[in-house]
C-alpha cells in the first residue's frame, strides 16, 4: 500500500451563507486525481454554489479549497492566478456561450485572449475540438443563437476541453435536453474526460446521467454531504435520503419546502 | 419602523451603494490604465458608443441651438441687446448645453445598452464563463466601455458644439435677419479656447459616469430578465442624475477662478 495520494481537488470544511440563509454548512469533498465525482441533490441545496466555490468564482465564508495540495486562497500574484485558472474547464448549465462571438471564437476564447495563440492556429484547434464533440466545421462561423440547445452544449463542452484542463466541472450538463441528446452529451463527457485523463466534478438531478458519468456519487442535503460512495452502489446505499432522491419519491426524510 | 430608523437605514444603504460604486470604479480604472488591453473590444465600443451616437447628438444639438437662439433673441430684446445673441448662444452651447445634452443622450442610449448587455451576460453566466476562461471581466467588458466613452464623448461634444452653433446661425440668418459672416465673426472673436476646453473636460467626466453606471448596474444585475430590466432603468436614471450633479460641481470649479 502506498501512502494516500494528495487529492487533485479538495473542499475542506466549506461554509457559505447568504444573509442568514446557510447554504453550505461544513462540506468536505476530496476528489482523487483522474476520478469523476457526481454531486446530486435537490434544487436549491447549494450544488451550484459548491462548484462556484471550487472554481474560485465565489469565496467561502469558512473552509478551504485545495487544488493539487495547494490552498487556493494563498494564491497572490496575477500570474499564479492565471496559471491556476488554466487548470480548470467548465461547462455551464446554459452553455454560457458569448453571443457576440462566433462558435469558433467561443471555443478558442481562452486560446486567443489568455494564451495569446495566433488566431489562425486557435481557429484550427477550435475546429478540431468541435469535431471531437461531433460538430462539423460548418458551425464554426455561426453564432450561438443559430444553434439548438444540444449543439450549444456541445460547443460549450468543446470550449471547456480545448485547452486540455486538469480539472473539469459540469453544471447540470443534461438539463433541458431530450433523453437522446442528453445521452449523447453524457457519452461525450465520458469520452473527453477519459481522453484528457482529467479529474471531473459534475452536478446533476438526472440519475441516468449521474450513473453514466460518475465513478462516485455524493449527495448534498441541507448544507452537508449526507452520503458518498461508488456510482455502482447508488441503489444499495442504505441511506434514506439517497433512496428517496434516486427513486424520486415525494415521501421520505427530504421535505420539499414550499 | 420609526422615522429615525427609516432615515438611518436609507442613509446606510446609500453609503453602502456609494462604497460599492467607488470600489467598482477603482477596479474599472485600474483595468483601463494597465495592460493587457482588448483592442478589438475597444474598437467595437468606440463605434457603438461614439459613432452610432452621432445622429441623436447632432439632432439634439441643432434643435437646441436653434431654440436657444430664439429665446436669447427674445430675452435680449427686452433690454435692446438682441445683437449679443450669437455670443450668448455660443457660450451656452460650448460650456453647458453641448456636453450636458450629449451626455444625456448617451445616458439614454449607451448606459441602457451597456447595462442590458452586461446584465444579460451576468444572467446567463457569461461573466462567470469569462472568469473560467482566465479573462478578467473588468479588462474584457468594463475597461473598453469606460475608455471608449471617455474618449468619444468629448468628440461628440465637439460635434454638438459645432452643430448647435450652426442651429443658432440658421435661425439667426433665416428668420431673424442677422448677417451670416457677421454672426460667424462675432461668435469666433468672442469664444475663448477655455470655453471650449472646459466643455470638453466636462464631457470626458460625463463619459466616464455614463459608462460606469451602465457597467456597474449590469455587472451587479440579479434575478433574471426582471433584474436586467431593473439594472437598465437604474443605469439611465443614476447616470442622468450624476451627470447633472457633476455638471454643477465642475461648473462651480471652472467659474471660481
Ligand atoms: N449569489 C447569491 N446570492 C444570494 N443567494 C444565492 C446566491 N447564489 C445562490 N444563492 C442561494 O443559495 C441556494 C443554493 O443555490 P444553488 O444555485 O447552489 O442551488 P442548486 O443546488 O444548484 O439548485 P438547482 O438544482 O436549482 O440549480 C439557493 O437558495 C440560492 O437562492
Ligand atoms: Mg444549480
Amino acid at each position: 500500500m502506498s501512502a494516500p495520494e494528495t487529492p487533485m481537488l479538495e473542499l475542506r470544511g466549506v461554509r457559505k451563507a447568504f444573509g442568514d440563509k446557510v447554504v453550505l454548512d461544513g462540506v468536505d469533498i476530496p476528489v482523487a486525481r483522474g476520478r469523476s465525482l457526481v454531486i446530486i441533490g435537490g434544487s436549491g441545496q447549494g450544488k451550484s454554489v459548491t462548484i462556484k466555490i471550487a472554481i474560485g468564482l465565489m469565496a467561502p465564508d469558512a473552509g478551504q479549497v485545495f487544488v493539487d495540495g495547494q490552498d487556493t486562497s494563498q494564491i497572490r500574484s496575477a500570474a499564479d492566478r492565471a496559471a491556476h485558472n488554466a487548470r480548470f474547464g467548465m461547462l455551464f448549465q446554459g452553455a454560457a456561450l458569448f453571443d457576440s462571438l462566433t462558435i469558433w471564437e467561443n471555443v478558442a476564447f481562452r486560446l486567443i485572449n489568455a494564451d495569446k495563440v495566433p488566431r489562425k492556429e486557435a481557429r484550427e484547434r477550435a475546429v478540431e475540438a468541435l469535431s471531437r464533440v461531433g460538430l462539423p466545421a460548418s458551425v464554426a462561423n455561426l453564432y450561438p443563437i443559430e444553434l439548438s440547445g444540444g449543439m450549444q452544449k456541445r460547443a460549450g463542452l468543446a470550449r471547456a476541453v480545448v485547452a486540455a484542463p486538469q480539472i473539469i466541472f459540469f453544471d447540470e450538463p443534461t438539463t433541458g435536453l431530450d433523453p437522446i441528446n442528453a445521452d449523447v452529451i453524457n457519452d461525450l463527457i465520458v469520452e473527453q474526460v477519459k481522453r484528457l485523463g482529467c479529474t471531473a466534478v459534475s452536478i446533476t438531478h438526472d440519475m441516468a446521467s449521474a450513473r453514466k458519468i460518475g465513478d462516485e456519487i455524493a449527495m448534498l442535503h441541507k448544507g452537508r454531504i449526507v452520503w458518498r460512495g461508488p456510482a455502482a452502489d447508488i441503489d444499495r446505499s442504505g441511506n434514506a435520503y439517497v433512496d428517496q432522491f434516486v427513486n424520486g419519491r415525494a415521501d421520505g426524510p427530504i421535505k420539499v419546502e414550499v | 419602523m420609526n422615522p429615525v430608523q427609516a432615515v438611518g437605514r436609507s442613509t446606510l444603504g446609500l453609503l453602502r451603494t456609494a462604497g460599492s460604486v467607488a470600489i467598482f470604479a477603482g477596479r474599472g480604472v485600474a483595468a483601463s490604465v494597465s495592460a493587457p488591453w482588448f483592442g478589438g473590444q475597444m474598437a467595437r465600443q468606440v463605434v457603438a458608443i461614439g459613432y452610432l451616437s452621432l445622429p441623436v447628438v447632432g439632432l439634439t444639438a441643432v434643435f437646441t441651438g436653434a431654440a436657444l437662439a430664439l429665446n436669447i433673441y427674445t430675452g435680449g430684446g427686452r433690454f435692446n441687446a438682441e445683437q449679443i445673441m450669437p455670443q450668448i448662444v455660443a457660450l451656452g452651447i460650448t460650456r453647458e448645453l453641448g456636453p450636458v445634452l450629449a451626455a444625456l443622450m448617451l445616458a439614454g442610449r449607451v448606459s441602457a445598452a451597456i447595462a442590458a448587455e452586461i446584465g444579460a451576460m451576468r444572467a446567463t453566466e457569461q461573466i462567470d464563463a469569462l472568469h473560467t476562461l482566465s479573462t478578467d471581466p473588468f479588462r474584457y467588458l468594463v475597461a473598453p466601455r469606460l475608455i471608449a466613452a471617455v474618449l468619444t464623448l468629448p468628440l461628440l461634444t465637439a460635434v454638438a458644439d459645432t452643430i448647435g452653433v450652426a442651429g443658432g446661425f440658421l435661425v439667426a440668418t433665416q428668420t431673424l435677419g442677422f448677417s451670416g459672416p457677421l454672426y460667424v465673426q462675432n461668435t469666433w472673436n468672442f469664444l475663448t479656447s477655455w470655453d471650449i476646453q472646459s466643455g470638453l473636460i466636462k464631457a470626458a467626466v460625463f463619459g466616464f459616469i455614463v459608462a460606469l453606471m451602465g457597467a456597474y448596474h449590469g455587472y451587479n444585475a440579479s434575478g433574471g430578465a426582471r433584474g436586467v430590466g431593473r439594472a437598465t432603468t437604474h443605469a439611465v436614471v443614476s447616470a442622468a442624475i450624476l451627470v447633472f450633479a457633476a455638471d454643477y460641481i465642475l461648473t462651480s470649479l471652472f467659474t471660481a477662478k
